[in-house]
């Protein structure tokens, strides 16, 4: 046993976090909602590209034994093709579903990821989802906070996921 | 049973209608489908109308899965309908409250056809 796998099962008060897993973590907990909900499969990005908006943003709070927010962000295009691909729809049909479906999302990957955390994802709570669109706002990290990002291709356009977290 | 009346209880309308599509796509002939978009809107719906079969989302606005389920199981002429619970809320914790309130079943976001037509077939008895 490592001793990631035993601060998971048994995590004591006051422990520190081991983020380095955390990141191949998240990445998998992305890739496997693409993949079993959209049957689209997700590759790494490396840098996002400067011209492209990411104008929707969907957060899911976490809370309990392990506390931040979840957040994914994509283009209006990219929430439509994702609601197309989950409904089996045309994506000029599917305009009113795209918020719901990347609510749904971000809902998805946050569960799949505290479930990977054995000993920490059973004391963890998630909120209901929140949608922002635009870009025009400002976020300030949590005191003592964590910020794990990931950059994915979804269908030519980029997907960030970014989970802030603290101790 | 031939024909199936479900009720798919999701705060999420896209949810519902791949949790629908997936029922369909287990085998299930749906004579008819209901959507609540929380506990207490499904207690509603139930007041008038006849359903076989319940699925229901725990992370919801209003009233929450499990209490839905709780007061569900206090109803008499509810309490014989199976209740599948098909949630991202997997923690060993709430499977064990969720059953022990009377859910039939446990289904994990993300699903794949094939996980909802192994847990909710047994439980229509097919």
């Amino acid at each position: 046993m490592t001793m990631t796998q035993s601060f998971f099962e048994n995590p004591q008060p006051g422990a520190v976090f081991d983020r380095e897993s955390w990141t191949p973590m998240l990445e998998l907990s992305t890739r496997e909602v693409f993949q079993i909900m959209l049957g689209s499969s997700l590759h790494h990005l490396a840098a996002r590209p400067e011209a492209c908006r990411m104008e929707f943003t969907a957060l899911v709070g976490l809370a309990g034994s392990l506390c931040g927010v979840l957040s994914i962000r994509c283009s209006n295009y990219s929430a439509r093709v994702m609601a197309s691909k989950m409904l089996g729809l045309p994506a000029d049909q599917v305009d009113s579903d795209s918020l719901d479906a990347l609510g749904e999302i971000a809902n998805m990957i946050a569960g799949n990821f505290k479930g990977k955390l054995s000993g920490i994802g059973n004391h963890c709570m998630l909120s209901v989802p929140t949608i922002i669109v635009g870009t025009d706002y400002e976020t300030r990290s949590i005191a003592d906070g964590h910020t794990i990002d990931t950059l994915f291709d979804f269908e030519s356009l980029p997907l960030s996921v970014t989970l802030e977290y603290h101790e | 049973m031939s024909q199936v009346r479900a009720l798919i209880v999701d705060d999420s309308s896209v949810m519902r209608k791949i949790v629908e599509r997936s029922l369909r796509q287990a085998g299930l002939e749906l004579s008819s489908v209901i959507e609540a978009g929380n506990g207490a809107e499904a207690l509603g719906l139930l007041d008038t109308n006849v359903v076989d079969l319940i699925l229901s989302d725990i992370n919801m606005p209003v009233m929450d899965g499990l209490e839905f389920v709780r007061q569900v199981q206090t109803v008499e002429k509810l309490r014989h309908i199976p209740v599948v619970m098909i949630t991202t809320e997997g923690s060993e914790s709430n499977v064990v409250q969720a059953l022990s309130l009377g859910a039939k079943g446990y289904i994990r976001k993300p699903f794949t056809p094939d996980q909802v037509k192994e847990h909710v077939l047994p439980v229509l008895g097919l």
